[in-house]
């Protein structure tokens, strides 16, 4: 048996999942275009909506768009379920790790469909949303998630989406 | 009252857009509308890519697409609902967009009752028998007020 490898500084660790959750998300135009972000604590990440004017959909109530409501929960799946898939292969160790961390990464998983649950219209402010993998087999994966704005009981819209899981043999 | 003088449906529909900021955000075209069908197109944009490694645009932009040309069928729908919402909206995505060009959409409100509309449309470059996406949605049909309720009336 290997000897227990040594524990990483605790500021080490942190540097390296921020810079993979960067990296994941970063590169992705439409997010900046909606003004998404993410935030992370441990392997857990929530995705920010900056309100902005411009996603207005009703300007009469005013709400936000349903487009933009559905655009922000499919990224909050899609970019939890190439997380997850990102998260595994970084904590795992040896050469998917290694991997990781030339910036290597999965390719991010392709939504196959996506069904959009519009609970209550979307206010002029700031929208948060998580999602859970349910499942994520070796060919598809479905995933849930949910947005809230002030009330985190009480989510404006929720949603499933089935994926198709990136092969890791196209990591690049 | 006649509902659907052609020239107060394309009226509609050009105020739809205007006054909708993420349409106009996106670009969206207003390409015809009435009798419950309603076609759209967004344009190409580097700002709506979800992956730069292919160009292709991300799936929330065909949502926005889909969504709101979903949301225009019902207005034009001889019916005449005074306003809609969704209730909800499947997605299901056959394939990527191809990178630079811009996609359709053509939407239908199949049947309106007094409650709900039921629409579904197809996302596509040129040929609708080559989708890149199909939706199907629910959406809520406001009723106008009555005539004669107070707080209603006409200057």
């Amino acid at each position: 048996m290997s000897a227990r490898p040594p524990i990483e500084p605790v500021q080490v660790v942190k540097a390296r999942r921020d810079a993979a959750l960067a990296r994941l998300t970063g590169g992705i135009p439409y997010a900046r275009f909606l003004g998404v972000s993410f935030q992370r604590l441990g392997d857990e990440i929530t995705a920010q909506l900056s309100f902005d004017p411009k996603l207005i959909g009703n300007p009469m109530l005013p709400a936000l768009h349903g487009g933009v409501t559905g655009a922000f929960l499919e990224l909050t799946a899609q970019v939890e379920l190439a997380w997850s898939i990102v998260w595994r292969r970084m904590e795992s160790g040896g050469e998917a790790a290694a991997a990781i961390e030339r910036g290597e990464f999965p390719p991010m998983p392709k939504t196959v469909d996506f069904t959009v649950d519009y609970l209550r219209s979307g206010l002029p402010r700031d929208a948060y949303a998580r999602a859970r993998v349910n499942r994520a087999g070796r060919r598809y994966a479905s995933v849930h998630v949910e947005a809230w704005q002030d009330n985190r009981d009480k989510p404006f819209a929720a949603a499933t989406g089935h994926f198709v899981m990136p092969r890791l043999d196209e990591a690049g | 009252m006649t509902a659907a003088e052609p020239d107060r449906q394309a009226k509609i529909g050009q105020q739809f857009i205007q006054a909708v900021p993420h349409m106009r955000e996106l670009g969206i075209e207003l390409l015809a509308i009435g009798g419950g069908e309603a076609r759209m197109r967004v344009p190409y944009d580097e700002r709506f890519v979800g992956d730069p490694k292919t160009g292709v645009i991300h799936g929330g932009v065909l949502t926005a697409l889909l969504d709101s040309c979903c949301g225009a069928a019902v207005m034009s729908h001889p019916g005449g609902p005074a306003g809609t919402a969704t209730i909800d909206l499947r997605i299901d995505y056959m394939r990527a967009a191809r990178p630079g060009r811009a996609v359709t959409a053509h939407a239908t409100c199949y049947r309106l009752t007094r409650s709900v509309a039921f629409v579904r449309a197809l996302a596509f470059e040129d040929d609708p028998d080559d989708p890149v996406a199909a939706a199907h949605g629910a959406f809520t049909v406001e009723r106008p007020a009555r005539a004669g309720k107070s707080g209603g009336g006409k200057a």
